[in-house]
């Protein structure tokens, strides 16, 4: 019933899902830094930044993330020459520009899920950091974001768990991940059902954990207020 | 005060269910065009909607190509006027199960008779000899497939044609995966790959398209053989006869000619004669 | 609060605030003609590319068929989905194990599958042991990942969302000797249903993009898919996903706003029982999905 697994070997299922990971690792660190930024842009003084990162935030959320990835490869790679470095691999260079892509939207989520973070932060927090002199970026820095970072990991468990099953977006421009591989199989075996269910059990056992964890770790780090 | 809060829930379940069919409200023009009742008088044919010269929907709603003329004859012959045939869009991944479920009746759409889909599928046919080749910018010098090493292809994913080159013909080309031919024709043209590669009777039709016009050409490779025949449900032999006959009449009284005509002549695509019924070319 | 995370500016700092203002007002601007240059010199700003959008075909033939099947798929995953995903949601806080647990099992089971396999397992399904017809099966397909998908998500918040509230409101409620049902419909989900609006909201969204998957690989003929055939056409692929991403954010815009307006009156009309529901009530219970994370307090659009 699963022989036909073993036809594959390039990638084999393990190594796609192996991309699938490796996918989800770099934007999920990507797009807590672009995330945490457009968050601080958000909440900052300046007005221009403070517009910036709204108008950033509500239109990258309501594109669908396989209209920003066909971008990063069709428009950024081909228009604007940005090749990330690999402009004469097309496998590299594929794999980090749906990198960029689920950063560039990811961050969206993430910043909205920091917002809401710091606006948990009791105020009084804030003005005593004010009084006892320190700068917008030091209150930020020093006192709002380490206390915003523990009470969001919920939300940003949520976000990794959707940024997991996002990466299968990737497959649109080549990406050879799990869904790619899945698209394939299908094309060559008659077993649609089959396949699927391995490809969803293969999710479960990503996300599923994940969630799990960082539930706990949540719970463990709250702020007790 | 229960009213008020009974008063904000009724509010906004009403306005959820009044967005909900105001959107509704769209619903009734928008399937005119390709869904039917699919009832007896009608019958349902798989094309492809966005390849130029074989299949395409049109601006007005209407279909072209040479894989819509030829559809629409076979049809002719089987009995069905142009008003009762039911164009359905059938994407290459689809193709095998649109059939084995009775989504439709025939599938004519750049489908190339191999020995795997004819273990889920029958064919009738072929009704043309296509090859597999590359489009490129007018002015390049690739004449060869060897001459792709180190350059860049772009191709359809999970395509065979682009695989096919990286294996046997040019090992160290470097491979751009897209969803769709139209987007490897943009990024040929924008210059981010070298050469786009498929079959040669859709190439023809993307360079002969309006806007790309005397920008590219084909190179001329024959690097595979596509025999293009229709597809039919698992086991109907009698469909299978009956179109094939179609396809011999449509030969001998030269319709098949003036379909190649009419959707190749302005690409300037050297096809290949009719090909004989069931003599697939490997 | 984010006022208070700074001073009101003195004159120092405000002109701190207009240098920096006018660096990145430079930056972007830059950015912004660099864009536009290279979009010329690459030819995709050439009106020929353009131009098929201002004529009436384009959009009857292509854009208008495609934007009204994912309005169809999207408003009827809404529908269902909302019922349904208050009916999971109430069922996981039920007292007895026997309805917890089944409804718990389902939700967490749903939303830890891409929607495009839901959607693939559908189509299949649809195919095999029912009789809908052909033309009809993608959508079918398509309503009915969005609607198992998003329900679980949606149950996520509504109990999120009762639980968020006061306890006092269920202990009075049982002091005045009112049943759990009507504790919980007169009492909790009124109150609920305003607190979770923006998180709801935000998976509207996410349903409105996620239509966009059935073109993928069921051949749903929405706003995506219409866009492949109709650059095939008019060969612009790239003014095309502008297009088409133009009319996802417009689209999107206006369901938010609406929310947006419709909370500010539900919120003025009662008096408040407390905050609006933010995502980290939400996701204290590990519910939403992205897109939740998406809504701040009093944050919409």
């Amino acid at each position: 019933m699963f022989d036909f697994l073993s036809d594959y070997d390039d990638p084999s299922l393990l190594g796609a899902f192996w991309v699938t990971v490796q996918l989800t690792f770099f934007s999920a660190v990507g797009s807590l830094i672009w995330g945490t930024l457009l968050a601080a842009m958000r909440v900052s003084p300046v007005p221009l930044m403070r517009g910036f990162g709204t108008s950033y935030v509500n239109i990258v959320r309501n594109i669908p993330l396989t209209v920003i990835i066909v971008f990063t490869s069709l428009g950024l790679a081909d228009i604007f020459g940005m090749t990330m470095g690999a402009p004469d691999d097309f496998e590299a260079q594929g794999f980090r520009l749906a990198i960029l892509g689920l950063v560039a939207y990811t961050a969206a989520f993430v910043c909205e899920a920091l917002r809401s973070g710091i606006n948990t932060v009791p105020v009084g927090q804030a003005e005593a950091a004010r009084a006892i002199g320190l700068s917008f970026s030091q209150v930020l820095r020093l006192i709002v974001l380490p206390q915003a970072f523990r009470s969001v990991i919920g939300p940003l468990a949520n976000v990794l768990i959707a940024l997991t099953k996002n990466t299968t977006v990737a497959a649109t421009i080549g990406v050879a991940e799990a869904a790619l591989l899945m698209k394939e199989m299908i094309e060559n075996e008659a077993q649609t059902l089959l396949i699927g269910a391995i490809f969803a059990f293969g999710f479960v056992v990503l996300t599923l954990p994940t969630g799990l964890f960082l539930g706990w770790l949540s719970k463990r780090l709250a702020v007790k207020r | 005060m229960k009213l008020r809060k009974v008063t904000a829930a009724a509010a906004a379940a009403l306005v959820l269910s009044l967005t909900a069919t105001a959107c509704g409200g769209d619903d009734n023009d928008s399937d005119s065009a390709d869904t039917g009742s699919g009832g007896g008088d009608k019958i349902k044919v798989g094309i492809k909607y966005d390849q130029p010269g074989l299949g395409l929907k049109e601006p007005d709603g209407s279909f072209s190509g040479f894989d819509v003329d030829v559809a629409t004859y076979v049809a002719g012959e089987l009995g069905y006027e142009p008003d009762q045939i039911e164009f359905i869009e059938t994407k290459s991944a689809d193709r095998e199960n649109a059939l084995a479920r009775g989504d439709v009746d025939f599938i004519a759409a750049t489908y190339s008779i191999t020995d795997e889909r004819k273990e889920k599928v029958d064919f009738a046919g072929p009704y043309l000899l296509a090859h597999q080749d590359l489009l490129v910018k007018s002015d390049s010098d690739i004449t060869e497939a060897t001459d792709l090493n180190g350059k860049k292809l772009c191709s359809v994913t999970g395509s065979t044609s682009a695989q096919n080159v990286k294996n046997d013909f040019a090992p160290k080309a470097q491979l751009k995966q897209v969803s769709t031919y139209s987007e490897c024709v943009a990024a040929l043209q924008s210059g981010a790959v070298d050469a786009l590669t498929t079959d040669d009777s859709i190439l023809a039709g993307f360079a002969a398209q309006e806007q790309y016009k005397g920008q590219f050409k084909l190179a001329g490779l024959k690097l595979s053989n596509e025999n293009y025949g229709i597809g039919v449900k698992k086991g109907d032999t009698e469909t299978v006869n009956k179109i094939n006959d179609a396809l011999e009449k449509m030969v001998s009284e030269k319709a098949w000619e003036k379909a190649v005509t009419d959707n190749f002549g302005p690409a300037d695509y050297k096809n290949e004669p009719a090909p004989k019924i069931g003599n697939i070319v490997q | 609060m984010t006022s208070v995370l700074y001073d009101a500016p003195g004159p120092k700092a405000k002109r701190r605030n207009l240098l920096f203002s006018v660096v990145f007002f430079v930056l972007l601007a830059l950015l912004a003609w660099w864009i536009w240059q290279v979009m010329d010199d690459k030819g995709q700003l050439r009106w020929a590319l353009w131009e098929p959008f201002t004529q009436s075909e384009a959009w009857t033939t292509y854009l208008l068929p495609g934007l009204g099947d994912t309005l169809k798929a999207a408003a009827l995953a809404m529908i269902i989905a909302l019922p349904l995903g208050a009916f999971f949601g109430i069922s996981r806080m039920s007292d007895h194990r026997w309805v917890r647990m089944p409804a718990g099992a389902v939700v967490e089971f749903f939303r830890a599958i891409p929607v495009l396999l839901l959607m693939l397992f559908a189509n299949e399904f649809y195919a095999r042991y029912t009789d809908v017809s052909s033309a009809d099966r993608p959508l079918y397909a398509v309503v009915t990942g969005l609607v198992l998908y998003n329900a679980s998500v949606l149950a996520e918040i509504v109990r999120a969302g009762i639980l968020a509230l006061p306890k006092g409101q269920t202990e009075a409620a049982q002091a005045i000797g009112l049943r759990k049902g009507q504790t919980m419909t007169t009492i909790l989900l009124p109150q609920a249903v305003t607190a979770m609006l923006p998180a709801i909201v935000s998976q509207l969204v996410v349903i409105v993009k996620d239509t966009a998957l059935g073109g993928v690989m069921l051949g749903f003929t929405e706003l995506l898919n219409a866009r492949g055939t109709l650059a095939a056409n008019y060969a612009n692929v790239i003014p095309s996903f502008i297009v088409v991403a133009v009319i996802f954010i417009v689209l999107n815009f206006i369901l938010t706003s609406f929310a947006g307006w419709l909370e500010a009156r539900l919120r003025r009309s009662k008096r408040s029982t407390g905050a609006v529901l933010g995502a980290e009530d939400v996701d204290e219970l590990n519910a939403a999905e992205i897109g939740t994370p998406g809504t701040g307090k009093g944050d919409i659009v």
